[in-house]
């Protein structure tokens, strides 16, 4: 009974009753909001969460990451310490922050923050950019650091075996 | 029959288009996890923000009063530990927040499912598609709403709780039926690889999970570019930046100066009554005449007393240090003095009342009045507050007197008080 039920659902029954629990929940809370304030409003920012996601912000920041690693492709062969996480971290990590914050950093709302708060939206701008300012410094800095000491160890490889060192020094006395 | 052609299009549907090595079952497990633990922090959090509010006294609910669930509406709020909205909200802002890194980290493990090929095979198929549109849309409309609402950002036009408190019930039944129709791969993928072992093995974390056929582990895997250990070190760093950028609002002390995008941190709220409000006099329309000389308390229980500011200040006075909280996530502690609201229901014969309704001489706005429990009313911590750490209430802060209840979310904590209507339970 269970087998035929499986194939000709797919699934257990349970699984069955499981999405017609979720499904009725979501009629009952679409029923009371159906005449309130910004119903179809509230039901299009539900739609485009998903579908903006899915299509336009993950394939966006996916072909991002693609032509950054494309870009660093040829040189990625040659260098001992590889850049693309140097870039990647700093920019995820001000992605992010943009991303979550950019109502406040962009002023979206300076009269409803005034009235809110009594002060001007001052100084988000300010912190996003010094924050994104000081990661990438900060990543650069670690990466010299990294390419130096990649550079030092080619420099004692050298001394050991010439054959395999030398074609990848890049600067003598490293 | 069959309804769509046997191979997939050229495009994402084909399982040679998803090149990242790190996709796989065991990744989809512990980021699905984690995530596990911090909705459900946010989850709880949320419908207990929604039974603070206390929406069956007076005109305190937002949500339409007979389209809400009896058992949160009528839930109660207690008093004690005094820090409890202030930690419950707190927790649910900030960790809300913190969370963002890992939906996208999750919803990005998981995007080929999005394109398997057919894109239907079944009836069970469809339907659990159609929930885990309701799951992916549920929670991109949670954190959207919300985090907007933080910033006090409103580029929408339907009412934010209503919205935000219905939206949380389609997303948790949709989380719940995604945990249960998963708990068999999570397990399996776990034990399979344990929980940790491949973040801890750096060299075997390279190598991407073994292949299965119409699974999330890519068949032609990219070069490794980023570890396994490295992709959950920036997951921690970018949760961890979100959170200093944002937690110090709700933690308050030293942690606020540092919270430099939250709307409430950073140093811009130092000084004696620097601390945050959430709506200042002037945006209320609080006038110079609604609360000068001619303002006066108007109490009414067995009978109807007005006070002036000074008759206020001549009843007995009382100290309690106790947080102000708000729903959009921070609170500051604060030493206020005033008036035991008991003593004020005693003032007007209404000693016991069962509930009173706190209305301010603010002209118009959903949260110009709220009503208080008789838990709240019989308190002694529970003041008619005049002053704030030592000195008298600024405009902003509630000027001439404001409501100050432990516990309770700082909108029903009424400012720029004019009338309190006792009912319920008097007596002379």
């Amino acid at each position: 009974m269970i087998a035929l039920f499986r194939r000709g659902y797919g699934a257990s029954p349970l699984h069955l009753v499981g999405c017609v629990a979720v499904l009725a929940v979501t009629a009952l809370i679409v029923s009371w909001m159906a005449d309130l304030r910004g119903a179809t409003n509230a039901l299009a920012w539900f739609l485009a969460a998903a579908v903006l996601h899915d299509l336009v912000f993950l394939p966006a920041y996916s072909l991002l990451d693609r032509i950054g690693r494309t870009v660093e492709g040829p040189a990625a062969g040659r260098a001992r310490v590889p850049v693309v996480n140097h870039v990647r971290v700093p920019a995820v990590l001000c992605g992010l922050l943009f991303l979550v914050f950019f109502p406040l950093i962009l002023g979206l709302q300076p009269s409803g923050y005034l009235g809110a708060t009594g002060r001007e939206p001052e100084g988000y701008l300010a912190a996003w950019v010094a924050i994104s300012v000081g990661l990438l410094i900060a990543s650069a800095a670690l990466y010299a650091l990294r390419a130096l000491r990649a550079r030092r160890r080619a420099g004692g490889e050298q001394l050991d075996d010439a054959g395999v060192a030398a074609g990848e020094r890049e600067a003598p006395g490293g | 029959m069959r309804l769509f052609p046997a191979d997939p299009p050229p495009g994402p549907a084909r399982p040679g288009f998803w090149r990242s090595p790190l996709r796989g079952p065991w990744l989809t497990a512990v980021l699905g996890l984690g995530l596990l633990v911090l909705l459900a922090l946010v989850t709880i959090t949320g419908f207990l923000s929604h039974a603070a509010y206390q929406g069956a006294l007076g005109h305190n609910a937002i949500v339409p009063f007979d389209r809400d669930l009896p058992l949160l509406r009528d839930l109660g709020w207690p008093t004690s530990p005094s820090w409890l909205y202030a930690a419950t909200q707190g927790i649910h802002v900030t960790v809300g927040i913190v969370a963002v890194p890992l939906v996208l980290a999750k919803l990005w493990s998981v995007i080929p499912r999005l394109w398997s090929w057919p894109p239907l095979r079944d009836a069970a198929h469809l339907l659990e598609r159609v929930t885990l549109l309701l799951l992916v849309g549920g929670i991109l409309f949670q954190l959207a709403t919300g985090i907007v609402n933080a910033q006090l950002y409103y580029p929408f036009k339907f009412n934010f709780v209503v919205a935000h408190y219905y939206g949380a019930w389609v997303f948790t039944a949709a989380l719940v039926l995604h945990v249960a129709i998963k708990a068999g791969s999570i397990r399996r993928a776990l034990r399979a690889r344990g929980a940790l072992g491949p973040v801890r093995d750096a060299v075997a974390s390279r190598t991407p999970e073994p292949y299965e056929p119409d699974g999330l582990v890519a068949p032609t895997p990219a070069a490794v570019t980023i570890s396994r250990r490295g992709v959950f070190g920036l997951l921690g760093g970018a949760m961890g930046a979100l959170f200093v950028v944002q937690a110090g609002q709700a933690i308050g002390g030293p942690l606020r100066p540092l919270a430099v995008l939250a709307t409430r941190g950073g140093s811009n709220f130092a000084g004696p009554q620097g601390f945050p409000v959430n709506h200042t006099a002037a945006a209320a329309r609080i006038t110079p005449q609604l609360v000068g000389p001619a303002w006066r308390l108007e109490l009414v229980g067995a009978r109807t007393v007005r006070l002036t500011r000074a008759e206020l200040l001549a009843m007995e006075q009382h100290s309690e240090e106790l947080p102000i909280a708000c729903v959009e996530g921070w609170s500051a502690l604060q030493t206020w003095t005033g008036v035991r609201l008991r003593d004020l229901a005693a003032r007007c014969g209404a000693a016991g009342a069962s509930e009173v309704m706190v209305e301010s001489v603010q002209p118009a706005g959903v949260l110009r009045r709220a009503s208080l429990d008789s838990g709240q009313i019989d308190d002694t911590r529970s003041l008619l507050a005049l002053r704030v750490g030592g000195e008298d209430l600024a405009p902003d802060h509630g000027y001439p007197a404001r409501v100050i209840v432990p516990a309770l979310p700082g909108v029903h904590c009424t400012k720029w008080v004019g009338r309190m209507t006792f009912t319920g339970g008097g007596r002379a």
